[in-house]
């Protein structure tokens, strides 16, 4: 299959169910999240690309290893959540620095979509869709809990387990997100189209279906640019995201 | 339980990160009654509404009748007005279909444009309105209501007051209103419940409440001045 509708197939499905996921994000103040996130990823990429295993498997073994840890110091150490993220996410960060190449380096913070083969397309659009399905049945109930939570169990909502099947699916997005843009620009699959389509958006249902549009539209565009510019797909997605979010500002109401 | 008592609160005692908020409370609500729960800032009257909602952990024994609806009014909702959400969507986070959205409307004065209106458009007193067709969702039984905003201009005449009593006679319902507002007490319930912390008193708002009960409610500055408000 040729690398450019590898890249395109990829980038849709990912894009897509990241732009989504992000309108859950932004509403719930969580976007600045995917942040650190990425830098966690950080280390699980860098030995993917020594080893030659795939890049997501890799940041996803790294997220989760990343979290336990800060778990486990939380519980031993009493120090706040906050402070031991700054330190782990910083460590991981480094730690990929110290044993990558230098050739490799940008591969890791900005992605290197031509490394996408066939197996992990097919594996990326299946989670994707797994991913949409189970989020958009959880989407009014994390919603109904941030507007509040005692709302929400009054209706009988187990927030902290929809709670969790989010965080994992935010895991997971970021992780697959890695293939295309990267360690570092993981905001701009999350946090840029539901930040545009909150722009647009004058209901749940628009604000949420834009967020998958912009969602898929930015990596179409960004992987199209591929053809003209010679720079990361990564970068190009982020720029592209960044001009749309910055024109429909000036059609933001109030 | 008696007959006609719909809900029976017998040694309720919470206490949330050690720290003791409602010690020793009884009471019983009888069918039809509007009920106050009266005390200062921090007497755990949100808490006790939670308790009774089973949304917070407590010891000792709350019974409502089998298979009664309550419906829950909260005091604030902070964050919602940052969500692109329409009055019609806030009312299908729980389901509701559109012909039972129209009628809870309706019933609390709310006559305008609900498929696109944005909650985040609303004025508080709109608002409130809003909050309280939510809760008529299903027809409950019972009202929860967390401090409802008075003196706030719901529109046209009427108080938040004289639309509550419409529905309780309307929709025949039972309330427990947690308040700091005294003309609340007196002009609308029949029975108030004053807590700070420990049970400082409860019966009929005329009988239990003088200068003395209140001083021991709130401290020594409050004044009491039911006989000149209106």
């Amino acid at each position: 299959m040729d690398q450019f509708l590898l890249s395109l197939i990829t980038g849709v499905f990912i894009g897509g169910i990241a732009g989504y996921l992000g309108t859950l994000m932004v509403i719930k103040k969580m976007s600045i999240a995917v942040d650190p996130l990425s830098h966690l990823i950080l280390p699980g990429i860098a030995l993917a690309i020594l080893w030659g295993f795939d890049i997501s498997l890799g940041a996803f073994m790294s997220i989760v290893i990343g979290m336990v840890l800060i778990w486990l110091l939380e519980v031993k150490t009493k120090l706040s959540t906050e402070t031991l993220i700054a330190v782990i996410f910083t460590l991981g960060a480094a730690f990929a620095l110290a044993i990558l190449p230098e050739e490799e380096i940008e591969g890791v913070f900005v992605g290197d979509i031509s490394s996408i083969t066939f197996l992990s397309m097919i594996i990326s659009v299946l989670l994707s869709v797994l991913i949409f399905i189970i989020i958009r049945k959880i989407y009014s109930k994390m919603i109904l809990a941030e507007v509040s939570e005692e709302l929400a169990k009054v209706e009988g909502i187990n927030y902290k387990k929809i709670l969790f099947i989010y965080l994992i699916s935010v895991a997971i997005i970021v992780a697959l997100g890695a293939k295309i843009v990267g360690g570092l620009l993981t905001a701009s699959l999350i946090a840029i189209p539901a930040a545009t389509a909150k722009n647009l958006g004058r209901s749940l249902s628009q604000y949420s279906m834009l967020g998958l549009f912009f969602g898929i539209l930015f990596p179409v565009l960004g992987i199209i640019l591929l053809k003209f510019f010679p720079l990361p797909a990564g970068i190009l997605i982020t720029l592209v995201s960044g001009v749309f979010f910055f024109v429909t500002l000036a059609f933001k109401r109030k | 339980m008696q007959n006609n008592s719909i809900l029976k609160v017998e040694n309720l005692n919470v206490k949330l990160n050690d720290e003791k908020i409602i010690e020793g409370l009884f009471f019983d609500v009888k069918k039809g009654e509007v009920i106050t729960i009266l005390g200062p800032n921090g007497a755990g009257k949100t808490v006790l509404l939670k308790c009774l909602l089973g949304i917070l952990p407590y010891k000792g024994k709350i019974e409502w009748q089998k298979g009664i609806k309550i419906g829950y009014v909260p005091q604030r909702l902070p964050f919602i007005k940052s969500i692109p959400m329409s009055i019609e969507e806030f009312f299908k986070l729980k389901k509701v279909s559109r012909r039972e959205i129209e009628e809870v409307l309706s019933s609390v004065g709310y006559r305008g444009d609900f498929s696109n209106k944005k909650i985040g458009d609303l004025s508080s007193g709109q608002f409130q309105r809003i909050l309280i067709a939510w809760a008529l969702v299903k027809n409950p039984d019972v009202l929860l209501f967390d401090e409802p905003t008075t003196g706030i201009d719901i529109g046209g005449e009427e108080t938040i007051y004289s639309l509550l009593s419409k529905l309780k006679e309307k929709r025949n319902l039972t309330f427990l209103l947690v308040t700091h507002d005294l003309s609340v007490v007196f002009k609308f319930s029949n029975f108030v419940i004053c807590l700070n912390r420990c049970p400082i008193c409860q019966g009929a708002p005329k009988e239990v409440l003088n200068s003395e009960v209140l001083k021991k409610l709130y401290g020594e500055e409050v004044k009491f001045y039911e006989h000149h408000r209106h």
